[in-house]
């Protein structure tokens, strides 16, 4: 038998052993320096006050994590403080659960009254698990059964970015376009609504936002020739309330009246059509597949809109209107309030759709209501979120794609250097068309003041083609290469200060970070990465000061509750995957850099590292 | 591992066919026409025992054997249509890549053709009425030509298939699956005893 073996392992090397090599760094004076391009509309004035989400958005934390953000502020802050920088070292697994799928695994498992709830990758399983008994034993299962056509609908793995409990209800999206609310003592279905349809390329990963007795979900598809929209449906009966698209005409993308955007270049009638090329905006992108951000506070509502298709940006002349923006709307009625273009006439593949994070800060002597954004296109965005005006931009990434935003405009300022071309490859793009950050959430410490990004360091290599638009396949026209950024780790932890506009530390890691951060009242930041390393560091000097392997790479979001007998614990979910990991969890050949959307180019390494996987893992200290 | 695993999926596939033999209630199968009209059903090797094959051929393939015109017509007809946004030059992505020897609909030119024509469960359109049918031929004959190792070694960059190499006939005569030489037909053993 033994020589039986070597013979295989000798025919097993092909496997790993074709990978590419790594593309060169991109060099560190191809990009700006944050000084050069970061701009304030004023100074830092830290002493006007501290920089903390309102009540109304952050209420006093019960331990349960009943949303993927934890608070409608979006903080991801749990306030639980048993482990701390001291004892942290000793965290052991309190419980592992296989989830049966080995697909990018991008959720929040979620805990409410003692029982907790995780979607998975498609093929959606919902699992709700005891936590009151030992080893938190299955209380029920649910198999939504996706069309599994919908497979080949999706760009970038067929992931899920969670659930949310509300008012005895787990609400969930299928990849194949359903939203459905179970029954959280029965698992059974209490309603499911059919949104997205995959025969025009949509589907939906996004997690829904609950609040005010309705659910805000939108499509995805930015890479098939969607139109974006969003939509409320009825926490109760799935009912659709009220739609609202991301292109196209007024009536349409709900602006009337209420539509009070700050910047005049946002200002006028039928933007989203006049924008564009005929009838180009009905194939246009903008699709809302990330976070939804409601606002208990002004009653309000802010999501990002995706890139504009296709990414070939010389068949789209204009600037596109309303993809790679923010909207503000009404929660009721979906009229519009404002809206912010963070990247007219996008040519990089730069969705606006990360995450918004709800404080108050100090600025310009003042505390002002702030949403924060950090964008795809390198940028911290604080926004005074009444109206819409950006106070800041900085880079937190390499950036060389443009030159800062201009605040008195409110625009983007584009390098013209980097401009992507029909037939021309423009080469060490900074940051990559992933962005310097993608979907996975930054949290936000009170005690600290940091926000903690979870982030990129790459670059990438781009040329434009001519693409026909064909229902339900991709509508991209542009092959890229993508590669490692100045320095060559691909990935950062950063701790951000908002308000001094720097970072008060980083953590370069080997591959992009694509987990989100979760950060406690410990003063403890986890994360995880791409090659299986889940990791604590002090929250406020960014020492790492615990790891733990898990069975495959991460890139879902921890979160932190209090179990049935008092003691906090920490949740997670491996499983490698998404657009960075497709080369893992899809079937992708390391041999061509161009492979999933040209991500291949720069992780023809990770399998070397990691294989597929996909386990919950819970953790507490000895006791 | 690796003769065991191809055994095993032998195994199911003989298991497959008595099933669907037995479904037919001892009926005796209609005698099978063939009808120019129809698609042909393109079988795999999968057979139970290790005598013969129920692989049949479709005619037509013939023309796209050693044609470099067919394979550089694909090429381009695979980016027009949109191909490479889920396979990219071979690599993959949103669809599986095809520049390896997994086929999970068989890899084979005429077996590629029928892929296109049909459609698959997971993704895959069917572009048979929409796409004619000589250009799915071509397209079929740049897919098959992804794999080999002439346009492999052509290109030494990171954008792999952009010189591909016209598909001998040669590579399609294996019927799709054979039993690796060291098994037997005893399922319950797979290799011979080492030396």
């Amino acid at each position: 038998m033994r020589t039986f073996a070597a013979t295989l392992i000798l025919s097993a090397v092909p496997l790993v052993g074709f990978a590419q090599t790594m593309p060169s760094p991109v060099p560190d004076n191809e990009v700006f320096s944050r000084e050069e391009i970061g701009h304030a509309l004023a100074p830092p004035t830290p002493e006007a006050g501290k920089t903390m989400p309102s009540v109304a958005n952050a209420p006093e934390d019960d331990g349960q994590w009943t949303m993927p953000s934890k608070n409608y502020a979006s903080t991801r802050f749990s306030s639980l403080n048993e482990i701390t920088p001291a004892n942290v070292k000793n965290l052991k697994t309190d419980f592992t659960f296989s989830l049966a799928v080995n697909k990018g695994q991008e959720a929040a498992p979620i805990v409410a009254d003692n029982t907790m709830y995780v979607v998975t990758a498609y093929p959606n399983y919902v699992y709700a698990l005891d936590l009151t008994k030992p080893g938190a034993p299955l209380k029920w299962s649910f198999a939504p059964g996706p069309a599994p056509a919908s497979q080949g609908e999706a760009c970038c793995d067929v992931v899920n970015r969670g659930g949310s409990v509300s008012n005895g209800k787990y609400i969930f999206n299928t990849l194949d376009g359903q939203t459905i609310a179970l029954d959280v003592k029965t698992g059974k279905a209490i309603w499911r609504t059919q949104l997205a349809n995959i025969n025009k390329g949509e589907t939906m990963t996004m997690a829904p936002t609950v609040a005010k007795g309705r659910v805000y979900v939108g499509n995805s598809g930015g890479e098939m020739g969607v139109r974006g929209w969003i939509v409320a449906l009825d926490e109760n009966t799935g009912k659709l309330l009220w739609r609202a698209y991301s292109t196209g005409p007024d009536a349409d993308v709900l602006i009337g009246s209420e539509f009070k955007p700050h910047y005049p270049t946002e200002q006028g009638k039928d933007l989203g059509v006049s924008t564009w090329p005929p009838q180009a905006w009905k194939i246009g992108g903008g699709s809302v597949w990330g976070w939804v951000t409601y606002d208990q506070e002004l009653d309000s509502m802010y999501y990002g809109t995706g890139n504009p298709g296709p990414w070939n940006a010389d068949q789209r002349p204009g600037d596109n209107k309303w993809t790679a923006g923010i909207f503000a709307r009404d929660p009721a009625t979906g009229a519009a309030r404002w809206h912010y273009s963070i990247s007219p006439h996008d040519e990089h593949d730069y969705d606006g759709i990360n995450e918004q994070i709800l404080l108050d800060m100090p600025f310009a002597g003042k505390m002002q209501k702030v949403l924060i954004h950090m964008d795809r296109d390198g940028y911290v965005y604080v926004i005074e979120r009444t109206t819409g005006t950006v106070l800041s931009a900085d880079p937190f990434g390499p950036v060389n794609s443009s030159k800062g935003v201009d605040l008195a405009t409110g625009r983007l300022i584009r390098n013209p250097a980097k401009e992507t071309k029909l037939g021309q490859t423009v080469t060490n793009i900074c940051p990559t068309a992933s962005g310097s950050k993608d979907w996975n959430p930054s949290s936000f410490s009170p005690n600290t003041g940091f926000l903690y990004i979870p982030h990129e360091n790459m670059c990438m290599d781009w040329m434009n083609m001519q693409v026909n638009y064909i229902a339900g396949t991709p509508y991209v026209g542009a092959q890229l290469h993508m590669k490692p950024g100045p320095g060559g780790h691909r990935g950062e932890l950063t701790a951000w200060d908002p308000v001094q506009r720097r970072p008060a530390w980083t953590i370069k890691e080997n591959f992009p970070v694509w987990s989100g951060s979760m950060v406690t009242g410990g003063d403890v930041v986890f994360y995880g990465t791409m090659d299986g390393w889940f990791k604590a560091v002090n929250a406020k000097t960014g020492d790492l000061l615990w790891k733990a392997k898990v069975d495959s790479g991460i890139i879902s979001q921890p979160i932190s509750y209090k179990g049935p007998d008092g003691h906090q614990y920490i949740a997670v979910l491996s499983g490698v995957g998404g657009w960075s990991g497709a080369v893992v969890s899809g079937p992708v050949d390391p041999r061509d850099g161009t492979a999933a959307l040209g991500m291949v180019n720069t992780m023809s390494d990770l399998p070397k590292y990691t294989t597929a996987g996909g386990t919950l893992y819970v953790f507490s200290l000895p006791h | 591992m690796c003769s065991r695993f191809l055994t095993e999926v032998a195994a199911l596939a003989a298991t497959a066919v008595l099933l669907s033999a037995c479904n037919k209630g001892g009926h005796a199968p209609a005698a099978e026409v063939a009808d120019q009209s129809q698609p042909a059903v393109i079988d795999t090797a999968l057979t139970p025992g290790l005598g013969y094959s129920l692989t049949t051929t479709d005619p037509r393939a013939a023309a796209y054997y050693d044609n470099p015109e067919a394979v550089n017509t694909g090429k381009r007809l695979f980016n027009q249509y949109n191909c490479s946004g889920c396979h990219s030059n071979g690599g993959g992505g949103m669809g599986p890549d095809l520049m390896d020897s997994t086929w999970i609909y068989g890899g084979r030119l005429e077996q590629i053709h029928q892929t296109l024509v049909e459609g698959r469960p997971n993704g895959m359109p069917a572009w048979g009425g929409k796409i004619p049918d000589q250009q799915l031929w071509q397209i079929a004959a740049y897919v098959r030509s992804l794999s080999l190792p002439e346009t492999l070694s052509a290109e030494t960059g990171n954008t792999p298939s952009q010189s591909p190499a016209p598909v001998p006939k040669s590579v399609d005569q294996d019927a799709g699956w054979s039993p690796p030489g060291e098994v037997t037909s005893d399922y319950t053993s797979t290799t011979k005893a080492p030396p």
